[in-house]
């Protein structure tokens, strides 16, 4: 009993870097799980890994005014990601555009500004390979950061919850009494953009992007509502953040790849094994049906 | 007719003048090196024949750069690149290729014998990076003229008018390069060899330990390419506390978070930045190669003191 106490403890008892690593996994859990759920549900899912390019025009601004400095560095991602989001999400609200088309056309405007700026400095040095980190480096500034932006995510998306779904599910609805829709499409973008650039900064694209939208869309399988996916996304990733840490621990696993493919396990389960429209129980269903 | 005949001389004695020297000046070898360190010594051998364009610049990290049309211009153009080898550059053949190059290329690392990684070592830093042979191989100064001899042959197959001159240069610099690789031996033998130890952010010191008797550890990979696991981190933790170890440094190439949590949870302090993969800008501490030893070593030395 102890052993199994100390094996699936100590790790955490002895380092700090590992204490450290699993709260950012726990506090990026709470925040990407909700925001990722609503980007699952509004056809969103590749958002992520366009705005992880999209930043690079803002980087490499942050870059030439003051030099490597990562709070520059995230501060021009931050800026950079919040422009892409803003124009796309008003290109696809007023004209014909859908999100994911407008998202990629001025994200890939953003990318190659990006590398213009860079190279018109001469700079050779990979701006995003600095800026990105990775989960076991985590310091308590990054921590902070994290964790501040759950809990303005947490308590934005409280205040905002009833007219984000409704605009979620029937864009029309809202624009038809008043024009709150956009409004809360645009203040959750923000939130989009402030979770995963924080989230690049402190743990690397990959987790970031992929302990958002890994979850969530496992989510899917085993809740109907709103809410009850976004508590499944969480759930499952602050399991995969802290198997996906003990894995890495013991078998020498690098730890973000580590923990995604956890996430990507309970995908896989969730997909053939989950209780809403996963293979088994379409499965079950076509039978009920057929006799 | 003899004033005519006066003027022409004297406008070709002054065409011929000036001519001279800028026809020689036009002259010049271009040659492309691949990164700031090779740089630098083609520059030393060199000297004025020739004309040096380095691609991975000061501060530059070789292992994961993308070339841009500027250096395949650059290439294009050259008359001779110079390369490290050892599979640093892995980009280099590609742009070679696209750049249409036929001209000749050196490999400095020529006659070195490569340091492979040794078992532990490699079981340790499999994940990601494949490289079994350590590229870093200027980081022995013994090395480092061997690298001086392979750019002179180079520079004289190409330009043989300056054949000499190459090699007088090549000699001059190789001989500072021997005395400094005695000062760096001394300067190493003031510490016992058990306790020449050091902590680095990705192993690029690998021929500087087995050159001059130093331990190395790094929780990344040879390549800054890698991903630390937490098992490797948390068995390196474990070591600087048993075995005390004082010397945890940065590089100026790779990312110096993951470093800096190490040193902060074993309790020692960082002992600076050293110049591993690419020099500094000039006005830096490390511009030159021999530069980046005069910085990298009493840095060292000085952090491994506190451990004695």
């Amino acid at each position: 009993m102890i052993h199994l106490f100390h094996f699936f403890l100590g790790p955490f008892q002895d380092f700090a870097f590992m204490r450290h690593a699993l709260v950012a996994c726990l506090a990026l859990a709470l925040g990407c799980g909700p925001v990722g759920v609503l980007l699952v549900l509004k056809r969103m899912s590749l958002v992520g890994d366009a705005l992880s390019h999209a930043v690079l025009p803002g980087v490499a601004i942050g870059f030439l005014v003051s030099g490597l400095s990562l709070y520059a560095m995230t501060l021009g991602g931050i800026v950079a990601g919040l422009a892409v989001a803003l124009v796309a999400g008003v290109v696809a609200r007023f004209t014909l555009l859908k999100e994911d088309a407008s998202f990629a056309a001025v994200y890939l405007m953003s990318l190659a500004l990006g590398v213009l700026i860079v190279s018109l400095r001469g700079s050779n040095i990979d701006l995003i390979h600095i800026l990105f980190g990775t989960i076991l480096a985590v310091d308590d500034a990054d921590l902070i950061l994290v964790a501040c932006i759950s809990s303005i995510t947490l308590v934005t998306l409280a205040l905002i919850y009833r007219p984000l779904v409704v605009e979620c599910f029937d864009p029309g609805y809202l624009r038809s009494v008043g024009g709150w829709g956009a409004m809360m499409h645009f203040i959750f973008l923000v939130l989009v953009v402030l979770n995963l650039v924080a989230g690049f900064r402190a743990l690397g694209t990959l987790m970031a992007v992929g302990l958002m939208m890994v979850p969530a869309a496992s989510a899917r399988f085993w809740a109907r509502e709103v809410w009850s996916m976004a508590l499944v996304a969480v759930f499952i990733a602050m399991l995969s953040g802290y198997t996906g840490l003990i894995l890495s621990f013991y078998v020498n696993l690098p730890s973000g790849p580590a923990i995604i493919l956890t996430a990507g396990l309970c995908y896989v389960c969730s997909v053939i094994v989950g209780i809403h429209g996963s293979v088994y129980s379409r499965r079950r269903l076509g039978l009920h049906l057929g006799g | 007719m003899l004033i005519a005949a006066r003027i022409t001389a004297l406008v070709l004695a002054l065409f011929l003048a000036a001519g001279g020297p800028a026809a020689g000046a036009e002259k010049k070898v271009k040659v492309v090196a691949s990164f700031s360190i090779l740089g630098d010594m083609v520059k030393n051998v060199g000297g004025d024949r020739v004309e040096v364009t380095t691609l991975v610049g000061p501060n530059g990290d070789a292992h994961v750069y993308e070339p841009t049309p500027a250096d395949a211009k650059a290439v294009s153009a050259a008359d001779l690149v110079v390369v490290n080898g050892l599979g640093m550059e892995g980009w280099m053949d590609r742009l070679i290729k696209t750049a249409g190059y036929k001209g000749p290329e050196v490999v400095a690392t020529k006659g070195i014998k490569p340091r492979e990684m040794t078992a532990e070592e490699t079981e340790e830093h499999e994940h990601g990076a494949k490289h079994k042979i350590d590229p870093h191989a200027w980081q022995n100064l013994a090395n480092g003229q061997i690298y001086a001899d392979n750019i002179a042959k180079g520079l004289s197959a190409v330009d043989q008018a300056g054949a000499a001159t190459y090699k007088a240069n090549a000699d001059a610099y190789k001989a500072k390069l021997a005395a400094l690789n005695q000062w760096v031996k001394k300067e190493f033998s003031s510490i016992p060899k058990a306790k020449r130890r050091m902590i680095t952010s990705h192993d690029a010191f690998g021929y500087l330990g087995a050159a001059y008797g130093v331990t190395i550890l790094s929780p990344m990979g040879v390549s800054t390419e890698s991903e630390p696991s937490a098992g490797g981190v948390a068995k390196l933790i474990d070591q600087i506390r048993k075995q005390k170890i004082t010397a945890v440094f940065i590089e100026n190439v790779s990312d110096p978070r993951l470093v800096e949590q190490i040193s902060k949870e074993s309790g020692v302090k960082l002992g600076g930045e050293l110049y591993s993969d690419a020099l500094s800008k000039p006005d830096e501490s490390a511009p030159t190669y021999i530069d980046m030893f005069k910085n990298n070593v009493p840095k060292m030395v000085e952090a491994m003191k506190k451990g004695l």
